[in-house]
C-alpha cells in the first residue's frame, strides 16, 4: 500500500457551536500528532471523525482530507481500500471465535492472506508476557492479551498509511514498543494520550477543549529532552514490574 | 411517497438510528412520517413526537407483527400521504426471524447490532438476507477489526447490501442514511408484493389452539427429524 498520505483536518464546531480556534492542520507520512486535553473534553470524538473521513457529517462538522481532496464514498466504507487502522480502548473481545479464526476472516475482510495470523500472534507475543494461543477463544484474553494481538494486527494485516490509536497506556503492554511497532515506515500515527513518554514522542500535539481544537503545541528541543528522561524512568519502571511478576525482590537490582 | 421498512432484532437500536436520520431528512428539506409498530406495547411514540413529526402507533397483540404490518401497509400510506409526508418510515417488531416484512418496491433497511458477534449475521435470515442497507450498530464498543470481521459476514449473506456503520447515541451514519433514503424508489402500493414468502401455512395456534397434544395439531408440520407431513382436510 502507498504510504505517500498527507491528512488534512478541517476544523468545525466545538461544543457550543462556536467555531474551533485551529482551522486546518496538516500531517505528512511519518508525523506522530498527539491529541491532549482533559477526559469528556471531545479527544475521541477527533479520532472518530478521522477514522469516518468526516465531510461535515459529524456533530463536529469537521472535514477530513486526504492529498487535499475529499475522499470517495467507497474509501470510506469498504475495509479492502482503508487507509485507516484504529486501535480503540475497547479491546475486549465479544466475538465467539478462536484467535486464529478470527484473525483468518479479519484478514480475508481486508483483502490480504489469512496465513498472516501466525505474523500477528508471534508479533503480539513479543509486546506481551502471557503468550497468546492460536487456538484459544478470543474471549478469555486478558486485557495486556487483546492489546497487544490487536496492536500486532494493525501492524501486520490492517497495515495502512493512517494509524488512530486511543489511550494506548492503559494498556498492560510496552506501550513505546508499540507505538514504534505502529509507526513503521512513513505512516501516520495519531495518538491520544496523557502520558509524557508517548505525548512527547509525537512531534505536535493537539489540544482539545470543550470539544474543540483549541490549540496545537509543537514539541521543542527542551520538551524532547524531557520526553528522553520519562522514558528511562518509564523502561527503569517496566523492569521493576517485571521483577515484581517473576516473584523476586527489587532490592539490590537499581 | 417513498417507503423505508426499518426492521431488526431486539435492542439493536432501531429506534435511536431512526431518531437522527428523521432529524437529517428535516434538515435536508424533506417531510418524513413514522408508523411504529410493535407487539405488546411502546412508548417510542413520545420519542418521535418530539421531533414534530406525524407519528402514528400500531400494536399487533395476538396477530404476527409482520403480517400485521403489511395487512396495514395501505392504510398507512394513505395516512401518510394526508399528513402531507414524501417519506413514511415505519418501524416494525418482525422478532421470528423467519419473515421478512419487506415489501418489494420499498427501501428495506435492516438494523443489526454488532456486539452480538459475528455469527449473527448467519443467524438473522431474510430479515438480512432481503435488505437493502444493512445498518450496524454499537460499533463503538468493539475494536475495528471485529466490526470489519462482522460486516465480512453480513456481504456474506447479502453481497448485494449496502452497509451503513451507525451510532444512536453520537449519530454516524444518520446523514449517510437520509441520503440513500432520499434516493430509495417510490412505494408503489398497486402490485407491490413481498421479497420473501411467508410461512408454510396458517398454524392452529395462529387460529387459536391451545391443547399441546400433536392430534389437535392441523396444516404442513415439520418433526423434529425434518420430515414434512400435511394433517387436515
Amino acid at each position: 500500500m502507498s504510504n505517500s498520505i498527507k491528512l488534512t483536518i478541517i476544523g468545525g464546531i466545538n461544543k457550543d457551536g462556536t467555531k474551533e480556534a485551529i482551522d486546518r492542520v496538516e500531517v505528512n507520512p511519518g508525523d506522530i500528532l498527539g491529541i491532549v486535553g482533559p477526559t469528556g473534553s471531545g479527544k475521541s470524538t477527533l479520532i472518530d471523525d478521522i477514522e469516518q473521513l468526516a465531510q461535515g457529517d459529524t456533530p463536529t462538522g469537521r472535514r477530513i482530507l486526504i492529498n487535499d481532496e475529499e475522499p470517495d464514498t467507497k474509501m470510506r466504507v469498504d475495509p479492502r481500500l482503508k487507509l485507516i487502522a484504529q486501535l480503540s480502548q475497547n479491546m475486549h473481545f465479544l466475538a465467539d471465535m478462536t484467535v486464529s479464526e478470527f484473525l483468518q476472516m479479519h484478514a480475508r475482510s481486508r483483502g490480504k492472506d489469512p496465513e498472516l495470523m501466525y505474523r500477528v500472534i508471534e508479533l503480539a507475543n513479543t509486546l506481551t508476557g502471557e503468550p497468546i494461543r492460536e487456538d484459544e477463544p478470543l474471549t478469555v484474553l486478558s486485557g495486556g492479551q487483546s492489546r497487544s494481538l490487536m496492536t500486532a494486527d494493525i501492524a501486520v494485516i490492517s497495515d495502512s498509511p493512517i494509524v488512530l490509536i486511543d489511550e494506548i497506556e492503559n494498556a498492560g503492554i510496552k506501550k513505546q514498543e508499540a507505538l514504534e511497532l505502529l509507526a513503521g515506515e512513513g505512516k501516520i500515527v495519531v495518538v491520544v494520550t496523557h502520558d509524557p513518554v508517548l505525548a512527547l514522542m509525537a512531534s505536535r500535539r493537539i489540544v482539545i477543549k470543550n470539544g474543540g481544537m483549541n490549540d496545537i503545541i509543537t514539541t521543542s528541543t527542551e520538551e524532547k529532552n524531557v520526553g528522553d528522561r520519562v522514558s528511562e524512568v518509564d523502561n527503569w519502571m517496566m523492569d521493576l514490574r517485571e521483577i515484581i511478576r517473576r516473584g523476586e525482590v527489587v532490592e539490590g537490582v537499581v | 411517497m417513498k417507503l423505508v421498512v426499518v426492521a431488526g432484532t431486539p435492542g439493536s437500536g432501531k429506534t435511536s438510528v431512526l431518531l437522527h436520520t428523521i432529524r437529517a431528512l428535516k434538515r435536508r428539506g424533506n417531510k418524513p412520517a413514522v408508523v411504529k409498530v410493535d407487539c405488546l406495547w411502546t412508548d417510542d411514540d413520545k420519542r418521535f413526537a418530539r421531533l414534530e413529526v406525524p407519528i402514528r402507533v400500531g400494536l399487533a397483540r395476538d396477530m404476527c407483527p409482520d403480517h400485521f404490518t403489511i395487512y396495514n401497509t395501505e392504510p398507512m400510506l394513505q395516512w401518510a400521504e394526508e399528513e402531507g409526508s414524501n417519506v413514511l418510515l415505519n418501524e416494525t417488531a418482525g422478532l421470528c426471524l423467519r419473515c421478512a416484512p419487506y415489501p418489494d418496491s420499498c427501501l428495506a433497511v435492516c438494523v443489526i447490532d454488532v456486539t452480538t458477534g459475528p455469527n449473527t449475521p448467519l443467524k438473522v435470515g431474510p430479515l438480512l438476507t432481503t435488505a437493502d442497507i444493512v445498518v450496524m450498530t454499537k460499533g463503538d464498543i468493539v475494536s475495528q477489526a471485529e466490526r470489519e470481521v462482522f460486516r465480512e459476514r453480513v456481504l456474506e449473506v447479502n453481497p448485494e447490501c449496502m452497509v451503513v456503520e451507525a451510532n444512536g447515541l453520537s449519530g454516524k451514519g444518520a446523514i449517510e442514511l437520509a441520503e440513500l433514503i432520499e434516493e430509495g424508489a417510490e412505494a408503489d402500493i398497486e402490485d407491490m408484493t413481498l421479497r420473501y414468502n411467508p410461512p408454510l401455512a396458517i398454524c392452529t395456534l395462529c387460529s387459536g389452539e391451545k391443547r399441546v397434544e400433536r392430534k389437535f395439531h392441523m396444516g404442513v408440520l415439520r418433526h423434529l427429524d425434518g420430515l414434512m407431513e400435511y394433517k387436515g382436510e
